[in-house]
């Protein structure tokens, strides 16, 4: 980890919806260490700002980032061209900790951009066959038009991989309605379960209930929280969740610790 | 069949008499089950297969607005008045399913009570689900700050 943001070069940006661009970075020339799915970088525009940002792919030292446009700093890392440069530091935070739940079924549940940090720990199960028990990847969006990595999704699920849509226009053939209901459609084994869960909190926390209801321990349901993120090393108190710094013991929490941050009225 | 929702929450003795009363329905794909603002006296528990809830909208093709799966409850409009379909209902793939009478299942209910209370009480969570789903759906959750203002 470095406090000093390390050049990285652009090396793709296409977009993944209206508003959300999936970038691809190389070192410039000295790399920060190799990234864990579920740890997040501070990625730098120059000249904006910098922002939380976590990994949607790791490739040695090449890192993917999806990011959606919704500040100045977030809508100039969309609009970076190749060739370009940004800073990076990190690795920062807690990861999924994929390892730990080998042997058992994973349950992936994944709301809008929530997708991205879990795209990583989707890839490492599967390049891990024989590992890990079931996985299920259950992805929630607002339409089809917001889904991220459309291609990649076929691919996902042994045996399951179920996506659904708030609004759904008429060439939408698949689910509508929350993204817990695919719950339903999953396979596994409750008391031998790891699940794994990213999107708004308010999915997060359905997701969970979901999970308890249905059996899966809560220290074994792991989300990934986000607040507002500043200096990523504890300092700074920014992302502060109760006892927590999410930059330093988060974004990966397991819900046994979390449940009882998340029901505190605007804390 | 046992381990699906409304057959798991109902005990064992009264989920045999509701049974004995349901009989096997497959719809293909594409089948019209039953239309909004259409008489509700009948049910069903999918088995296999997915249906889409819409609404109409006129001048334009039905709005879905939930897509039901396997072991799901698919109608609950004949328990309360108008008995009405408050939604239309698509096969979107083959669909097997149990299919019920209403009428001859609130006969029942009238003189087995036991069936009576968990059917009641299964439907009323069917419904409380759902609202609850359509109320989090209403925050737009995966919109640019979640469900309001950046804060």
């Amino acid at each position: 980890m470095t406090a000093v943001p390390l050049p990285y070069r652009v090396t793709a940006n296409r977009p993944e919806s209206a508003d959300t661009r999936t970038i691809e970075l190389q070192p410039v020339a000295e790399a920060l260490p190799v990234f864990a799915p579920g740890q997040f970088a501070m990625v730098y525009a120059f000249g904006v700002g910098d922002i939380p940002v976590s990994v949607a792919g790791i490739d040695g030292s090449a890192l993917t980032h999806t990011i959606r446009g919704v500040g100045a700093t977030s809508r100039a890392l969309c609009a970076v061209r190749a060739g370009t440069q940004v800073g990076v530091r990190g690795p920062f935070g807690t990861g999924w900790d994929l390892p730990s739940a080998a042997g058992r079924d994973l349950i992936i549940v994944a709301g809008g951009i929530g997708l991205a940090p879990l795209r990583p720990l989707v890839r490492e199960a599967l390049s891990a066959p024989g590992t890990y028990g079931r996985l299920n990847v259950l992805v929630g969006a607002r339409t089809p038009a917001d889904l991220l990595y459309r291609s990649e999704l076929d691919g996902w699920g042994h045996p399951y991989c179920g996506v659904t849509v708030d609004r759904a226009g008429p060439e939408w053939t698949g689910n509508v309605g929350v993204v817990t209901a695919l719950l339903d459609q999953a396979a596994f084994d409750p008391h031998d379960t790891t699940a794994f869960a990213c999107g708004p909190e308010v999915m997060i926390r359905a997701a969970a209930r979901e999970l308890l209801h249905r059996g899966v321990p809560a220290q074994h349901i792991r989300i990934s929280l986000e607040r507002n993120m500043h200096c990523a090393t504890g300092h700074c108190g920014h992302c502060q969740l109760g006892p927590l710094l999410l930059c330093r013991d988060g974004p990966v929490v397991a819900y046994d610790r979390a449940k009882p941050l998340l029901t505190v009225r605007e804390l | 069949m046992k381990d699906t929702g409304i057959l798991a929450a109902i005990p064992e003795g009264p989920r045999e008499r509701l049974m004995a009363l349901g009989h096997e329905m497959s719809f293909p794909a594409g089948t019209r089950i039953f239309e909004e603002g259409g008489r509700a006296d009948r049910f069903w528990i999918i088995h296999t297969g997915g249906v889409n809830l819409d609404i109409h909208v006129p001048g334009r093709r039905a709005a879905v607005v939930e897509t039901l799966g396997a072991g799901r409850l698919l109608g609950w409009s004949w328990l309360c008045p108008p008995h009405q379909w408050h939604l239309g209902a698509e096969a979107t793939s083959p669909v097997r399913a149990w299919e019920f009478n209403a009428a001859e299942v609130l006969e029942l209910c009238e003189r087995d009570h036991e069936l009576d209370h968990a059917l009641l009480a299964y439907v009323i969570e069917v419904i409380g689900r759902r609202l609850r789903a359509a109320r989090t759906r209403l925050l737009d959750l995966y919109g640019p700050y979640g469900s309001g203002s950046p804060g």
